[in-house]
C-alpha cells in the first residue's frame, strides 16, 4: 500500500446532535488519516469529540447524530454510504474498537467467553465444534491467566483490568486491520495500564495492524503513537509526527498541551494548566475558532473569515489564525 | 438452588403464621353479627343466642383461636355459613378459575405488550411509539367491567362470533375431569378438544378483559427498560463487534431488560389474581374474588380466613418463583443468597 491511499481517512467531516435543549455542533470539518499498521493518537480535553468521532467511523452513532457533511473512506469503502449490512461485516472483523469503561462495555449476564463466541460466529467460519477451542485461544493471547476457566466467568466476578483484556481480546478476535481504542486506561491503576498499553501495542505490532489510540494523556499518546491528532472543541486544530508535535508545536493550544503535560525534566510546579474552558457546542454563534477565547495569541482577525488550515511540512497541519512561529535553526 | 427454595419456603413459615393470626383477628372486628345475619330479620333473640352457640361465637377470643387452629391443623377450613359447603372444597374448585382467567389474562398481555414495548423502544418518537402510548393509556383508563361489557356486547349481541358470556363452559359441556382444576389443561388431559374449545371460548373476553387493562404497565415498564439497556456501553460494544440487529436486540439488550418486566408481572399476577372481582362478576366466572366478597358482606368469617390464607400461600410460592427466574436470568443474583 502506497503513501498516497491511506487505510482510513476522515475528511471534512461535520457532525451535530439534535438534543432538546439545542443543537450540539460536536464535529467541525475534522479531517484525519491512518496508514497501514501506523499508530495514531488523537488527544484533546473530555468534551472534544473523541469519542464520537470513533463512534461516526464505525457508525455508531445514535439516533439524535446528524452528519452534516463529509466523508470516510476505510480501505477503499464508502463508509457513510454504505448500507447497514456492510458496516456490520466491517465492524469487528476490519476495524474494532476497545471502549473507554470496561466494565460497563461487556454485556453483564452473559459469560465472557459467549461473548467472544458471539463475534467469532458473526466473522468467521469457525466451526461449532471448534468455537469453544477459539474464544480459549482469544483469551490466553492477552494473558488472562487460566482462560480455560475464565471462559465461563461474568464480568463482575472480573477485576476492571481482567475486563480490559477480554474487551482486548473481542475486539482482536478477527484480527482486524484498525483497532481504536478509545481511552483503553481510564479507570485502571497505574501499573495496570501500563501494562494494558502494552499488550495492545505488543499485539498492534505482531500483526502489523493500524492503531488510533484516544486518549486525553499526552504523554501516553507520544510514548506509543507515531503520529498525534490534537482535538479541541470538535476541531482538529493540530496534527503532526510526535517528535515534530513536540518539537516544535504550532497551535497555542498544543503548546499549552505540552507544557501542562508532566514529563521527567520538567517540574511539577512549572506545570501550566489551560485557563477556560470548551465552549458550550450548543451554541449557534461558535466563533471560527473555538479556542478563541482562552487564546493568548488571539488577534482581531480570529473571529472573522474562516479558520484556515496551513502546511508547515509534509504531514504537519495546523488549523490557527496566527500559529507560533519558529526562527530557522 | 433446590436447598434454596427449601429455605426460602422455611423462612415463609413466620409470615404464614402471622396471617393466621391477623386474619383471624381481623375477620372478628368485622363489622355486623354473623348470628343475628343468619337467624333471619325476624328471629327472637333466644334463637339469635342458640345460633351463636352453634357456630361457637358465645367462647371467649383465644378459645376461639384455639378451636380454630386445631381444625386448621386437621385440613379443615370451616364450613361457609351461607351455602353450608366446606371452604376447602368451594376454594379448590374457585381458585383454579382465577388462577386460569389470570393466566390467560397475562399471556395475552404479554404476547402484546412486550413485543410492542421492544418495537416502541426501538423507534422512540415515531407513529408506533405514539400508537402504544395511545393504546395503553386508554387500556387503563376503562374501567374492566365497562371493557367486559363493551367486549361481551360486541362479540356476543351484535357479531354473535362468541358464546354466551356465562360462567366458564357452556351448559351443554360437561367439567372435564379435574387434575389440576384448569379447564384448559384438564380437557387437554382428557383429549376432549370439543370442552377445550368450549372452554377457551368462554375464556377468552374475560381473560382479554384483563389483558387489555395489564398491557399499559407492562409495556410501559418493557419500552422504559429497553430504552435504558438500549442506550448502555455494552450494546455499544455489541454494535460495534458488528453482531446483527436481532442478536444485539435480542441477545443482548432484551434479556438485561428482563429483570424489570419480571418484577411488574410479579406484582400485576399478585395484584389481579384476588381482586379481578369486577371482571368475574361481569362475565359470572366462578372465581375466588366473588366468592370472597359475598362471604364478606354477608360476615362469613371462615371463607374470608380461608381465601386470605390462601392468597398468602399463592403470594409466597409466587415471589418464590420470581426469584428463581431472577436467577435464572440474572447471574449477580446469587442463587444461594
Ligand atoms: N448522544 C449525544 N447527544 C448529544 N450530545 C452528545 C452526544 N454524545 C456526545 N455529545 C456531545 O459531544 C461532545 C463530544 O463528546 P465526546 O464524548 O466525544 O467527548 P470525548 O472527547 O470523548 O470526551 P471524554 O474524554 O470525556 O471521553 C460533548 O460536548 C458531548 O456533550
Ligand atoms: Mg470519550
Amino acid at each position: 500500500m502506497n503513501a498516497e491511499a491511506p487505510l482510513l481517512s476522515v475528511k471534512d467531516y461535520s457532525l451535530e446532535f439534535r438534543t432538546r435543549s439545542g443543537t450540539v455542533h460536536a464535529l467541525e470539518d475534522v479531517s484525519i488519516e491512518v496508514a497501514r499498521g501506523e499508530t495514531v493518537g488523537i488527544v484533546g480535553e473530555s468534551g472534544s469529540g473523541k469519542s464520537v468521532l470513533s463512534f461516526g467511523i464505525l457508525r455508531i452513532l445514535d439516533a439524535a447524530a446528524d452528519v452534516r457533511a463529509g466523508a470516510i473512506s476505510f480501505a477503499g469503502m464508502d463508509m457513510l454510504a454504505a448500507k447497514e449490512s456492510a458496516l456490520q461485516q466491517v465492524r469487528g472483523r476490519e476495524i474494532a474498537m476497545i471502549f473507554q469503561n470496561p466494565r460497563t462495555a461487556l454485556n453483564p449476564i452473559r459469560k465472557i467467553g459467549r461473548q467472544i463466541e458471539d463475534v467469532l460466529r458473526t466473522h468467521t467460519s469457525t466451526l461449532q465444534a471448534d468455537l469453544k477451542k477459539k474464544a480459549i485461544e482469544c483469551l490466553a493471547q492477552v494473558r488472562i491467566t487460566d482462560p480455560e476457566r475464565r471462559y465461563s466467568a461474568y464480568p463482575f466476578e472480573l477485576s476492571g483490568g481482567q475486563c480490559q483484556r477480554v474487551m482486548i481480546a473481542l475486539a482482536l478476535a478477527c484480527n482486524p486491520s484498525l483497532l481504536i481504542a478509545d481511552e483503553p486506561t481510564t479507570g485502571l491503576d497505574v501499573t495496570t495500564q501500563a501494562a494494558i498499553m502494552e499488550l495492545v501495542s505488543e499485539l498492534a505490532r505482531e500483526r502489523s495492524m493500524a492503531t488510533i489510540l484516544i486518549t486525553h494523556d499526552l504523554a501516553l499518546a507520544s510514548e506509543y503513537c507515531d503520529r498525534i491528532v490534537v482535538m479541541h472543541a470538535g476541531h482538529v486544530v493540530e496534527s503532526a509526527p510526535t517528535a515534530r508535535l513536540f518539537e516544535r508545536p504550532r497551535h497555542p493550544y498544543t503548546a499549552r498541551l505540552i507544557a501542562s503535560t508532566p514529563s521527567p525534566e520538567v517540574e511539577i510546579d512549572s506545570l501550566a494548566s489551560i485557563p477556560g474552558n470548551l465552549p458550550d457546542l450548543r451554541r449557534n454563534d461558535l466563533p471560527k475558532c473555538r479556542f478563541h477565547a482562552r487564546c493568548d495569541r488571539a488577534v482581531a482577525q480570529c473571529t472573522v473569515g474562516p479558520l484556515p488550515e496551513a502546511t508547515f511540512e509534509p504531514g504537519h497541519r495546523v488549523r490557527c489564525f496566527n500559529p507560533l512561529a519558529y526562527t530557522a535553526p | 438452588m433446590l436447598k434454596m427454595i427449601l429455605r426460602r419456603l422455611a423462612g415463609a413459615i413466620p409470615n404464614i403464621v402471622g396471617v393466621v393470626i391477623v386474619t383471624f383477628l381481623l375477620t372478628r372486628a368485622l363489622p355486623g353479627d354473623p348470628a343475628a345475619y343468619f337467624a333471619g330479620p325476624s328471629a327472637t333473640t333466644e334463637a339469635i343466642e342458640q345460633i351463636r352457640a352453634q357456630l361457637g361465637l358465645d367462647k371467649s377470643l383465644p378459645h376461639q383461636f384455639v378451636l380454630y387452629l386445631k381444625e386448621l391443623a386437621s385440613g379443615d377450613l370451616g364450613n361457609s355459613l351461607s351455602t353450608g359447603q366446606p371452604v376447602l372444597a368451594e376454594i379448590r374448585t374457585r381458585l383454579p378459575a382465577s388462577l386460569e382467567l389470570t393466566l390467560c389474562g397475562l399471556v395475552l398481555a404479554c404476547v402484546t405488550a412486550i413485543p410492542l414495548g421492544v418495537l416502541a423502544a426501538t423507534r422512540p418518537g415515531s407513529w408506533i411509539d405514539h400508537l402504544c402510548r395511545m393504546l395503553a393509556t386508554a387500556g387503563v383508563s376503562l374501567p374492566t367491567f365497562f371493557t367486559g361489557l363493551l367486549l361481551a356486547y360486541v362479540c356476543y349481541f351484535l357479531l354473535g362470533i362468541s358464546p354466551s358470556p356465562v360462567g366458564r363452559l357452556d351448559v351443554s359441556f360437561p367439567a372435564p375431569a379435574t387434575v389440576t382444576g384448569l379447564y384448559l389443561v384438564d380437557s387437554l388431559i382428557a383429549r376432549d378438544m370439543e370442552t377445550f374449545r368450549a372452554a377457551a371460548a368462554q375464556l377468552i373476553l374475560p381473560a382479554a378483559t384483563l389483558g387489555l387493562f395489564v398491557m399499559a404497565p407492562l409495556m410501559r415498564m418493557t419500552r422504559a427498560s429497553m430504552l435504558g439497556v438500549l442506550s448502555s456501553d455494552f450494546i455499544r460494544t455489541a454494535r460495534a463487534s458488528g453482531l446483527s440487529g436481532t442478536k444485539v436486540l435480542y441477545t443482548y439488550a432484551f434479556r438485561n431488560a428482563l429483570l424489570p418486566i419480571v418484577t411488574t408481572l410479579g406484582m400485576v399476577f399478585s395484584f389481579l389474581l384476588g381482586s379481578n372481582v369486577l371482571v368475574e362478576k361481569v362475565f359470572a366466572w366462578p372465581g375466588i374474588g366473588s366468592y370472597v366478597i359475598e362471604a364478606l358482606v354477608s360476615s362469613d368469617y371462615a371463607p374470608v380466613q380461608g381465601f386470605v390464607l390462601t392468597m398468602a400461600l399463592v403470594y409466597v410460592m409466587l415471589n418464590l418463583a420470581i426469584d428463581v427466574m431472577y436467577g435464572v436470568i440474572d447471574p449477580r443474583v446469587g442463587i444461594e443468597g
